[in-house]
């Protein structure tokens, strides 16, 4: 009787606790330090954005998964990671329905339409990033902290390309400057990189070798002006993009050698853009053209088995 | 070491080591299935209704990989049955019903050793198979055309699957006996050097095989990491020599015998009484287990008896596990008698009896990052839900010794282990009919 009762399973018969779930969950609180940090500087209309964002990608999801009768995924918190993460890439000023649709667009096109969570080839929340730089040119003028009317204006990078003089080095770490939601206070970025990386939901080799190389590059096209070179990696979405969006585990490699190449490519392509391209920035082009080559960098880096030939 | 491999670090729940091995009351009857091991099956030399004793011998080995199956307790021959085993092979079974008196063959006697072929016999004859699970008739493993070959005697006390301890127990209670097949192994097989591997969360034991290696000089005692799955063999070589065995090869290839501490104290045993391997101690642990504990139980003992044996149920039992949670292999009922190499039992409630509903991989690379051999699982199980037989031939599952690291790391809870098999079966198909081809 109780013996017909018995589950049947093959080995391991235990797991360890860190599910999807939990990591998704992770990464959403260790972007709060830099959405508390954008609201603190851009004020309700930043708050706004964030809501919007993750409300449209949360939305976005179910209804996708309901209209195409897939198994309903929003409980993995991915749809909330790509709202949240998009919208600290907008500028507060954006206009609301942009966001929608710039939300949209990355769960439905880049992440649904590949066939959901895991299947996409690039990474959402930057795909879209770019998507409404093309489309409605967002980020060229991006808004300024704490102006009664969110002001827009050059950022630091379009100043630090023109040769002017750029906003003191600890404005530029604590957020006080033009740029989008998330990105200009590298402080609270750098306590959410932190977090991940006690959490083991990321490791150091790609952050550090992406923010790494920017910082090299920049420090030698400055020649040698170490404050310069600072201001460049402060400035713009390098310290979000490094830490947050190149990490993603669908689009980067998975061995530590391809993570070390996914960020020196990608901080190369940044450099490159932002000294001579004609945007601005750099580091959504970066992630973006390496998550196509995250494939080949995924066989080129795959590791020889043990006592095995190698692959 | 110039790297260690990689693993998982596990929840330990060995509260059981500290608590000795009690020997159980005799069961009414016992259930002696033919294929104890890796190999072929016994053949049954008794017939119903014969009386035996303890340690007589009711099953022959057949062939070279195989070995001989012994009564567990004295009484009558009731009957020749078939068993199917979990690897789904049936095999003849000899149900005995005790007389309750565990009355000794009095034909037996210790073994006289005084060459070479002498202790393999013996071996042999003690119906000694790996313990710690893996179920390889011993004897063979020392089975060389050159005795020199064997540069390193690796034991095997790693034990590192949560909730067992009857290795720590059989390193702690019985080193006499590890000592004795020590010497005759060094004595009359000409073993140079034994390499004792314990994972360092075992401090006692450590200090006991320490004393063992006081009074040897050819004994070292190697404390390893506490990382999953340390005991498995290519790791523990590599972690106690630095060698690496290749693919498709043994550990003879580069001069080690691997085997496990309780195999070895089974050995000694039978060395210094003649009692062949009719008993052993196993560790019952689980949820759903009333009084957790080290038993020692004839072979052949009814798992369900076994857990009466400690007290019974504390909760409705959801899985009943044979080995360790990491490898170990769920059982259908409770009838299921404990075999040579059973060395625990466990039994949990049915909340801990679920397991995970996979959802879509991620890609994160963990299950490559944890495999021991740097395997690719993901990819493998790609592979194989592709029928890519050119891509799996790259990514080699046949090295994959189904630790189970990749599943237990998993956070979409994805199968891998089982992937990982069926990718060495279709492997292996594509491999049979290329060379059916040829011909």
């Amino acid at each position: 009787m109780m013996e017909a009762q018995l589950h049947l399973s093959a080995s391991p018969h235990i797991h360890s606790s860190t599910t999807t779930r939990s990591i998704m969950r992770d990464v959403v609180f260790s972007l709060l330090p830099a959405a508390a940090a954008g609201i603190l500087w851009f004020g309700a209309r930043a708050a706004a954005v964030i809501v919007t964002c993750i409300a449209a990608a949360v939305l976005a999801e179910a209804g996708f998964n309901l209209i195409l009768r897939k198994k309903q995924t929003v409980g993995d918190w991915s749809a909330a990671v790509t709202g949240l993460l998009l919208a600290l890439n907008l500028p507060a000023n954006i206009p609301l329905w942009q966001a929608v649709l710039g939300a949209v667009f990355a769960i439905v096109v880049v992440k649904g339409l590949f066939g959901g969570i895991g299947c996409n080839l690039v990474n959402p929340a930057i795909t879209a990033r770019v998507f409404m730089l093309v489309a409605f040119g967002t980020m060229t003028q991006a808004a300024f902290p704490r102006s009664a009317d969110v002001a827009t204006g050059a950022t630091p990078l379009a100043e630090l390309a023109a040769g002017e003089e750029a906003p003191a080095l600890l404005d530029l770490f604590i957020g006080n400057h033009g740029g989008a939601i998330g990105e200009t206070c590298v402080l609270a970025l750098v306590i959410g990189g932190v977090y991940l990386l006690a959490r083991r939901v990321i490791t150091w080799h790609l952050p550090v070798a992406f923010i790494g190389t920017v910082f090299l590059l920049s420090w030698v096209l400055s020649d040698f002006d170490l404050s310069l070179a600072l201001a460049w990696i402060f400035s713009g979405g390098l310290f979000i993009g490094a830490i947050f969006m190149a990490t993603d585990y669908v689009t980067s490699p998975a061995t530590p050698w391809g993570k070390i190449l996914f960020g020196v490519g990608a901080g190369l392509i940044t450099v490159l853009i932002r000294f001579w391209g004609n945007y601005p920035e750099g580091v959504s082009f970066g992630i973006l053209l390496m998550n196509i080559l995250n494939p080949y960098i995924e066989a080129w880096t795959a590791p020889r088995p043990f006592g095995g030939k190698r692959a | 070491m110039a790297f260690s491999l990689h693993g998982v670090h596990l929840p330990h729940r060995k509260a059981t080591a500290r608590m000795a091995a009690v020997r159980v009351a005799a069961p009414k009857s016992v259930l002696l299935p033919t294929m104890m091991h890796i190999g072929r099956p016994a053949v049954p030399v008794v017939k119903a209704g014969d009386h035996v004793d303890v340690g007589t011998l009711v099953a022959e080995q057949d062939g070279l990989i195989s070995s001989p199956v012994y009564a567990s307790v004295s009484g009558t021959v009731k009957k020749i049955t078939e068993i199917v085993l979990s690897g789904g092979a049936a095999v003849p079974a000899i149900l005995i019903e005790s007389d309750g008196a565990m009355t000794p063959d009095p034909a037996l006697c210790p073994p006289v050793v005084g060459s070479r072929a002498d202790l393999i016999e013996a071996i042999r004859k003690s119906g000694v198979v790996g313990l710690g699970g893996a179920g390889f008739p011993t004897y063979v493993k020392f089975l060389t055309e050159d005795p020199g070959r064997i540069r390193e005697l690796i034991v095997n006390g790693a034990e590192c699957e949560p909730y067992i301890t009857s290795d720590t127990r059989a390193m702690l209670d019985e080193s006499a006996d590890m000592a004795l097949a020590f010497r005759a192994l060094e004595e009359h097989l000409g073993i140079p050097r034994i390499l004792i591997g314990i994972e360092n969360n075992k401090k006692e034991a450590i200090a006991q095989m320490r004393r063992l290696a006081e009074q040897d000089p050819r004994i070292t005692v190697r404390p390893l990491r506490t990382l999953y799955p340390q005991g498995g063999e290519k790791v523990l070589i590599y972690h106690t020599t630095g060698k690496v065995v290749p693919a498709g090869k043994l550990p003879i290839d580069v001069g080690c015998v691997v085997s496990n501490c309780s195999t070895l104290a089974a050995i000694g045993r039978y060395l210094r009484t003649g009692m062949p391997l009719v008993e052993r101690c196993i560790t019952v642990d689980g949820s759903a287990v009333r009084e957790p504990g080290n038993v020692i139980v004839p072979i052949g003992m009814a798992a369900g008896d076994v857990f009466e044996a400690c007290g019974g149920f504390s909760a409705a039992p959801g899985k009943v596990l044979y080995g360790g949670p990491m490898m170990g292999v769920s059982v259908p009922d409770l009838a299921a008698p404990v075999l040579k190499n059973t060395n625990a039992l466990l039994a949990f409630s049915e909340k801990d009896a679920a397991i995970p509903a996979p959802t879509a991989c991620i890609s994160c690379g963990a299950c490559q990052n944890h495999c021991p051999f740097h395997l690719r699982p993901a990819a493998i199980a790609r592979a194989y839900r592709n029928g890519d037989v050119k891509k799996l031939e790259k990514l080699q599952p046949e090295l994959c010794m189904e630790c189970g690291c990749c599943a237990y790391i998993c956070p979409a809870g994805r199968p891998l282990v089982q992937t990982n098999k069926l990718a060495k079966a279709v492997l292996r198909d594509a491999r049979a009919k290329e060379k059916e081809a040829a011909q």
